[in-house]
């Protein structure tokens, strides 16, 4: 037997281990592509329920004496009002037969806890109500919410179930009567965070992402593209440039929770500005985001073509001039593209936020950089780790709004580059 | 006078400054008989005016607002009487509530001696800013006076302007620097105080972790022990697992996609990497706690293991799908490093392509591989959210990962987040353990930026 036919007696076992080799590859591709579908599906799913909210119609009568002011109230005597009794009353009169403390407590609890102020932002708007009986669509609880959407199961036997008997009864009956709806949720996006599911939103997270990003942008891109801008082109060779370069290298690559520490020890620590504020924060992401914009910005600078520099130099620009007027501007789409995907980073960078005291539960809205807030990510973590069932749907939806802000950060990125990448 | 109210009328001033002196250069340029050596735009001129007016101010201004702190609560402590300092232990305290009575109702409130106090506090305040102000203002105008004087058409503006821009940007790439030496210093000056108290050798080698002090003394578990043994082995584990997810995944990934995979592949592949690369860490963590953690427990149960429902394998292996993309971009970038006559000479003497990726390219890409895997490593340690959310709180001596372990990162985040006396060892503790984590990490990224420069290097 010679060499030949060895090689081609040894061909089918290689052709076989190259096919094996191959579907190894796909397979290992193929499973990314499955994780990422997983992960989606799963969040898409548990978040569709946060995106509607049952509402619960029931006849009220706004009777001045039981809500206990005068004629003509001012603003401030409907803020201290009992609008509590009315929904109590209208409940009471639809269920005439619930007469023990615990039953009525009970039956209380189908309306959220924030219909009442629900109900008083309406008398506020428009205090001509006052006397009227009026058909308002309140929030439901969450146990009722979870019974309509059949995350509870009504089939279950009593002992097993969140929501007993009675309870079920009289939603069936609310049901049967046509006084249940649901609709898209607006409170979702409208409010700040709260201890109750129903009446959690979002809202003050967003503003508070907003606000962090702001600062983050604004110190991180002038110091940024100034600083790949004297690296790039004003940087002489030594010692001190090259630690400058290793140290932007290494700071890419440092733990996120490490910046945090540093917030905390020197901004808040030291130079005591407040905990929890989108100043510090925003200081700190952008800290964090600095080495991303800086390879970002230099990249694009050096991607400039030499020949814009020597016209512009050979016509008597200063090497500030050319700089600033010509390179520059012809740098800047790449340098907006690699800001935004740092924005995005940030955006989503939790851990070192964690450290300056913004997981703290408020339910205020903040209005500027010094209020206390908290930021979409760490909202989904505080809610991740709420025991209530409510909050599951609630995390889910909230991760899909971030979700949907990266990817619409990064689209606007890659449509920059498509749109003003120029091939030299 | 605020901050911010001085800071506007800075830059108010400033611009005065700029057509103050733009117009002196003007007329002067107009009235010149020799037009041959005008070589200055005026503007350069405003310019110049404008950032002497503003930069030595603001710089003033920032070293006076650090020491104004400091200087008003030295002022206040020697008025406050020492029978007041007695009753009220806590001068820091004592001060802060001072200094918080910003509404005449929360004045109204204070005791009569406070009182007196807060006027001294109000007294002192006032002055001091106005001396602020004054100083910083003045400074600018003295400035900007004595540079109109000098300046004449012969001055080179535009190289000064252009020396000081140079330098603001020297400054800004110096950021760098000062980020690292911030980050250096905060945790190994916060980490000495924590090995003041506790020896640093039982903090490295110890095996009990349980950082919660007692409020009474006869409590269990009174004494807190600060052994981190426990968290090093937690943190290896999950990231060993993670590694060992995400290695072969994304390397395969790499290889298939750079030597095997068609355009439409590719066009699928490689955005599906990039979304994933872009998720943020909370999201995964959620994922792993809420579906992947359950998921596991029940297969465990199943076939009848028990297994922790905060097991570190399900933190592993979600970290470990995480930093897939990153291992993937990061391979690719080696492979694509490899010279293509290396594979040509492999494919022309017969082999297959499994046989000239496994046996030329991928001992070629050696370096640059194990650098990857290094930054992946580092990557992995130092990765907070999912551990935080997914993995335990207790501290187990344990290599199973059906168990729940903790991790470096968690404790930080656990030691940090609560309300409490920043100066008590438990917080201290945080900055010593992010003192080990940052050293880890740097120690492994210098390697690996390193190995792969070094790699580079060899094929260009």
């Amino acid at each position: 037997m010679n060499n030949t036919d060895l090689v081609r007696k040894s061909l089918k076992k290689r052709y076989l281990k190259e096919r094996i080799f191959k579907t190894v590859g796909l397979l290992s591709i193929v499973s990314a592509i499955l994780f990422l579908l997983i992960l989606l599906t799963d969040i898409f799913t548990k978040a569709m329920p946060a995106f509607s909210q049952t509402n619960i119609s029931l006849e009220v009568t706004l009777d001045p004496d039981v809500i206990g002011v005068g004629e003509n109230p001012s603003e401030q005597d409907l803020m201290a009002a009992d609008f509590r009794r009315v929904i109590r009353n209208s409940l009471a009169d639809q269920f005439p037969g619930v007469t023990k403390r615990k039953e009525k407590r009970e039956l209380y609890s189908l309306t959220s806890m924030g219909a009442e102020f629900q109900l008083r932002d309406m008398v506020i708007a428009d205090p001509a109500l006052l006397g009227q009986t009026i058909q308002v669509e309140f929030m439901a609880d969450d146990d009722v919410d979870a019974v309509i959407k059949g995350a509870i199961d009504r089939n279950l036997p009593e002992s097993d179930r969140r929501v007993k008997d009675q309870k079920l009864g009289w939603i069936e009956t609310l049901e049967e009567s046509g006084q249940i709806s649901e609709q898209f949720n607006w409170w979702f996006f409208t409010s700040g965070d709260s201890r109750e599911p129903e009446m959690a939103g979002i809202k003050g997270a967003i503003k508070g992402s907003l606000f962090t990003l702001l600062v983050t942008l604004a110190l991180s891109f002038p110091v940024a593209v100034a600083a790949a801008i004297y690296l790039e082109e004003f940087a002489p060779k030594n010692r001190f440039i090259d630690f400058i370069e290793i140290n932007i290298n290494n700071l890419a690559a440092v733990p996120s929770i490490v910046f945090g520490l540093l917030g905390l020890a020197v901004f808040i620590n030291f130079f005591s500005l407040p905990r929890s504020a989108p100043l510090v924060g925003g200081i700190v992401l952008s800290l964090m985001t600095l080495p991303t914009i800086i390879i970002a910005s230099r990249s694009a600078i050096k991607a400039v073509p030499p020949s814009l520099r020597e016209a512009a130099l050979g016509l008597g620009a200063s090497k500030m001039q050319t700089v600033f007027h010509h390179v520059l501007p012809a740098a800047l789409p790449g340098i907006l593209t690699g800001t935004i995907i740092g924005m995005a980073q940030a955006l989503g960078e939790t851990a070192p936020l964690l450290m300056i005291g913004m997981v703290a539960f408020i339910v205020d809205i903040p209005q500027g950089i010094t209020d206390p807030s908290t930021v979409l990510p760490i909202q989904v973590y505080l809610w991740a780790d709420s025991p209530e069932r409510g909050f599951l749907a609630k995390t889910s939806a909230a991760i899909m709004v971030l979700l949907f802000f990266l990817i619409a950060m990064n689209a606007i990125a890659i449509y920059l580059r498509k749109k003003f990448e120029k091939k030299w | 006078m605020t901050v911010s109210a001085l800071i506007f009328l800075l830059l108010i001033f400033a611009a005065f400054s700029f057509f103050m002196a733009r117009q002196k250069i003007s007329t002067a340029y107009r009235q010149t008989q020799q037009k041959s050596k005008i070589l200055t735009l005026p503007k350069y001129f405003g310019y110049v005016a404008a950032l002497t007016a503003l930069l030595p101010a603001l710089v003033m201004l920032f070293f006076l607002q650090m020491a104004e702190e400091p200087y008003i609560n030295s002022e206040i402590t020697s008025y406050i009487n020492d029978s007041e300092i007695e009753a009220n232990q806590d001068l820091d305290l004592y001060l802060n509530e001072i200094k918080s009575a910003d509404t005449p109702e929360k004045v109204a409130a204070l005791s009569p001696e406070k009182q007196v106090v807060y006027q001294r506090y109000h007294e002192i305040e006032t002055t001091t800013n106005r001396t602020i102000s004054v100083i910083v203002l003045s400074l600018s105008i003295l400035l900007v006076i004595l540079g109109m004087r000098k300046i004449n058409t012969e001055t080179p503006a535009r190289r000064v302007f252009e020396k000081i821009i140079e330098g603001i940007l020297l400054l800004a790439a110096s950021i760098a620097i000062m980020t690292t030496v911030g980050i250096v210093f905060s945790v190994l000056f916060e980490s000495t105080r924590f090995f003041g108290e506790v020896p640093i050798m039982s903090f490295m080698f110890g095996t009990e972790w349980s950082p919660q002090t007692a409020i009474r003394a006869d409590q269990v578990g009174s004494s807190a022990a600060f052994g981190a043994v426990p968290l090093f082995v937690g943190t290896m584990l999950i990231s060993f697992i993670a590694l060992l997810v995400s290695v072969p995944l994304g390397l395969m990934s790499a290889i298939y996609l750079s030597e095997y995979a068609g355009s439409k592949i590719r066009a699928v592949a490689k955005p599906v990497l990039e979304i994933l690369a872009g998720i943020p860490t909370v999201v995964y963590g959620f994922f792993a706690a809420l579906t992947v953690a359950p998921f596991i427990r029940d297969l465990g149960e199943s076939i009848g293991l028990s297994v922790a429902s905060e097991s570190a394998l399900a933190a592993g292996l979600v970290m470990g799908i995480m930093i897939i993309p990153f291992v993937s971009s990061l391979s690719d970038d080696v492979l694509s490093a490899v010279p293509q006559n290396l594979r040509e000479g492999s494919l022309g003497l017969g082999a297959t392509r499994s046989e000239t990726i496994v046996k030329v390219l991928i001992p070629a890409a050696l370096p640059g591989i194990v650098g990857g895997v290094l930054l992946a490593a580092s990557r992995a340690i130092g990765e907070t959210m999912i551990v935080v959310m997914a993995a335990g709180l207790a501290a187990n001596l344990t290599v199973n990962p059906l168990e729940a372990v903790t991790t470096v990162t968690v404790q930080i985040v656990t030691l940090l987040t609560g309300d409490q006396e920043f100066n008590s060892a438990k917080t201290l503790a945080a900055f010593a353990l992010g003192l080990m984590l940052f050293v880890t990490t740097l120690i492994l990224n210098v390697i690996a930026l390193h190995v792969v420069r070094k790699y580079r290097e060899q094929y260009e």
